[in-house]
């Protein structure tokens, strides 16, 4: 057991300090519903078009909807340019996304259709998954879909020995030193704080991942904040406005 | 949704009359007429350049990227070039997930071809080694949002992320590209510049710049890309689309509208493209 | 007054607690609280709590009225798109007239737009009528969508908007419930700065002072105010499909 190398941030955050965030309903004219989350440098829109009837037939559910994601980052999204259309990576991130956002959302009242959600990434700086699930559940809401609660997601990490909220791009993959750094992204339900999706990737202790946890909690509490402060805003805030942000 | 959306007879008809007999559309525009031309720069830092830009609602983005490759065997001191579209189902229902469409691949093919056609880009310029190493120039276009005539705003896009687009930085004692971008832009022909037109029948009337409806009920496409041969406009690619044909008359339209327009709009495009 | 009125509340949201609210559409229970199902405005009416969506797509109820377009026949009525998730479909039965099976083209063509009621809507699609005084197939003018939830600032309390709108272009403005809008004036220049007014509207309907600004648009485009004479003799010219009545039960 060395030393921890990792006591301060490069960034100067706290180590529960969450990026600075902004959020935006409304950007795709076009669409059902639609948003964009932005957390540092890492951009990510989500739209949110349907229910519409779903083809092939035989792919419909006559007791439900059904909730499809597809995310991908765009070619100039990263250093290294990215070929067009899917890959495993995105295929395996739309799938988890689709259960974390399946798991608030009631399509109960629309079967035989299809609600697609599509997250597209144009800037990366780590954390694109969670950012593109916080662009989705609002984009979600915005399109007046029947939902239980919100989602809210965060990517925790340790770098070494330090635990810490909101990984960029340099602690996510360029920090080797030490135990290196072990990337968590957190999907959490808005009213009932329970998980909504868990991938984990790296080395911790259980008590360790226990605070990890917790950290998730109060982050996405944070995000929730900037997330119902968005939704508010397409509103235009012409009504007495409560709730979200005082809670 | 869209793909097998059936416009109303009444919706048809009035904009195919209204251009008829007052040479007005419903947007308010008159035929000839652009929707407002928008730019923004900086959507991505990742990127040699990454640019927004819309017409009216049509909306698109447009990356530049540059990647050491090897030379064609048959041009051993010139780089290679490639365009991407990308139109997703995020920006339009008509669009399917999964593979390019047809229309996706045409659309990349003629900014592809517009752009390599006209000698913009200085091939030679992006050699580095002869028959050896050379940068390969990537232009990735993603539509945002679809209110028709994505040919044209991804066009526009793809010449202005080029202007714009800074060179990397290339560490030849590792053979590799380092981080960073440097302050030269990639080497281009400003001189010979081309953007396209795309011109739609709608009715009997020709029309630039169509929103969603009339390109959807026009009878033919016809874009033309238009660049610069000492003040006068010279074309450099032309493609028709859609199973209507086009008579004398309505070429004689287009072409004079393609000059006149090519000179009204040049030097605000050249602006966009080399600020 | 039960306590706050109207409320903006994303999903997942306590509106209000105790054992005396019933949750209503876009509502849940959860405990003794009663919890945003959607994201909209809550609105709390005699105990009875509802969230009314501010955006998002059409979801056809019964009752509504709406526009829609003929994109089908079949061999016992018409299938038709009014932008939901799914066709209506008019039973031959359900227009007003009886129509033979081999002139149901005749009557009504592909391509022809309709108003019609909805008077059922099911898990394979929705029905609609075409039976009641004020539905039927309409001719001329131009159509334009706007999102469904901005239909009952279109229309105004008791239509006052499509009455303005009539009053400065001389444009009929009939609103559907589904968010399209038909605009049928004396000129297609009437009728451009009629649709010119309805997508201004749309894009403040969440403005307070919504009808001053308006007048002013109106104004701005060198057209005259002449009043159409609030609920006067004018309103039997203008069909009011849906009013703006969202402050009210369903």
């Amino acid at each position: 057991m060395g030393d921890n190398l990792y006591k301060e941030r490069y960034s100067k955050r706290g180590m529960t300090e969450v990026r600075p965030m902004t959020a935006k309903v409304g950007v795709v004219p076009s669409a059902d519903g639609s948003a964009i989350f932005e957390t540092g440098k890492t951009k990510a829109i989500a739209v949110v078009r349907g229910p519409r009837t779903l083809h092939p037939q035989h792919m419909q559910n006559a007791r439900t909807g059904i909730l499809r994601v597809n995310y991908g980052m765009m070619p100039f999204s990263v250093e290294d340019r990215i070929r067009p259309g899917p890959n495993r990576r995105s295929e395996e991130i739309s799938k988890v996304a689709e259960w974390a956002l399946s798991s608030v959302v009631d399509l109960s009242g629309f079967p035989n259709t299809v609600v697609d959600v599509f997250i597209q990434i144009p800037q990366a700086d780590a954390g694109t998954r969670v950012a593109g699930i916080n662009a989705a559940a609002m984009a979600l809401a915005h399109a007046g879909l029947p939902m239980k609660e919100m989602v809210s997601a965060i990517g925790v990490g340790k770098i070494d020995k330090t635990l810490v909220v909101d990984l960029d791009k340099y602690e996510d993959s360029l920090f080797h030193d030490g135990e290196g750094s072990t990337d968590i992204p957190v999907v959490m339900t808005s009213r009932g704080k329970e998980i909504a999706l868990l991938q984990l990737d790296g080395k911790i202790s259980f008590s360790e991942f226990r605070e990890v946890v917790e950290m998730a909690k109060k982050a996405c509490g944070d995000i929730l904040k900037v997330q119902t402060r968005a939704l508010h805003e397409v509103s235009g805030d012409r009504l007495q406005v409560t709730g979200g942000d005082d809670e | 949704m869209m793909s097998n959306y059936i416009m109303p007879n009444l919706q048809i008809e009035k904009i195919e009359s209204y251009l008829n007999k007052e040479g007005k559309r419903l947007d308010g525009r008159k035929a000839e007429e652009y929707r407002e031309i928008v730019v923004e720069d900086g959507v991505s830092v990742n990127s040699a350049s990454a640019v927004r830009v819309k017409f009216g609602k049509t909306e698109v983005l447009c990356g530049v990227h540059l990647a050491l490759a090897t030379p064609y065997p048959d041009s051993k001191d010139e780089g290679t070039f490639m365009t991407s579209a990308e139109l997703h189902p995020m920006a339009s229902q008509q669009f399917d997930i999964g593979r390019p469409g047809i229309e996706a691949v045409e659309l990349a093919r003629v900014i592809d071809r517009g752009i390599r056609e006209s000698g913009f880009i200085d091939f030679k310029g992006l050699c580095i080694r002869e028959g050896e190493k050379v940068w390969q120039v990537f232009v990735d276009i993603v539509a945002i949002n679809d209110d028709g005539n994505l040919l044209d705003v991804a066009g526009l896009a793809a010449i202005i992320a080029l202007g714009r687009a800074r060179m990397p930085v290339y560490n030849e004692a590792e053979d590799k590209v380092d981080e960073g971008f440097s302050d030269e832009g990639i080497p281009l022909k400003k001189d010979v510049l081309s953007f396209s037109m795309t011109f739609h029948k709608v009715g009997n009337t020709i029309v630039a710049d169509v929103n969603q409806e009339e390109e959807l009920i026009s009878k033919f496409r016809l874009t033309i890309a238009v660049g610069d041969n000492n003040g006068e406009p010279r074309i450099t690619a032309m493609q028709k689309g859609k199973a209507g044909t086009i008579s004398v008359d309505d070429m004689e339209t287009i072409l004079k509208l393609a000059e006149s327009k090519w000179k009204e709009m040049f030097g605000k495009i050249k602006e966009h493209v080399f600020s | 007054m039960d306590t706050k009125k109207r409320q903006l509340v994303v999903p997942g949201e306590t509106i209000v607690s105790g054992n005396e609210f019933l949750p209503g559409e876009g509502a849940y229970r959860d405990g003794v609280e009663i919890v945003a199902g959607k994201f909209g405005i809550a609105n709390i009416f005699e105990k009875h709590v509802r969230v009314v969506p501010v955006s998002g797509a059409y979801y056809p109820r019964r009752g509504n009225t709406i526009i829609a377009t003929i994109v089908d026949i079949t061999f016992n009525g018409w299938l038709m798109d009014f932008g939901g998730a799914q066709n209506a479909f008019l039973p031959v039965a359900e227009v007003p007239r009886f129509v033979n099976k081999n002139e149901m083209q005749e009557f009504l063509d592909f391509g022809e737009t309709v108003i019609v009621k909805v008077w059922d809507v099911k898990s394979r699609g929705v029905d609609v009528s075409m039976k009641m005084r004020g539905f039927g197939k309409i001719e001329g003018g131009m159509i334009i969508s706007v999102g469904a939830n901005e239909v009952p600032r279109i229309i105004g309390k008791e239509g006052s908007m499509v009455k303005m709108i009539k009053g400065a272009t001389g444009c009929d403005v009939t609103v559907g419930q589904n968010g399209k809008v038909w605009i049928h004036g004396r000129s297609t220049d009437d009728e451009v700065n009629a649709k010119k007014i309805v997508e201004f509207i749309s894009e403040n309907v969440t403005v307070n002072g919504l009808t001053e600004m308006v007048e002013g648009k109106i104004k701005e485009m060198g057209l005259s105010l002449r009043e159409s004479g609030v609920g006067s003799r004018e309103s039997e010219d203008i069909e009011i499909v849906a009013e703006d009545t969202d402050g009210g039960k369903q």
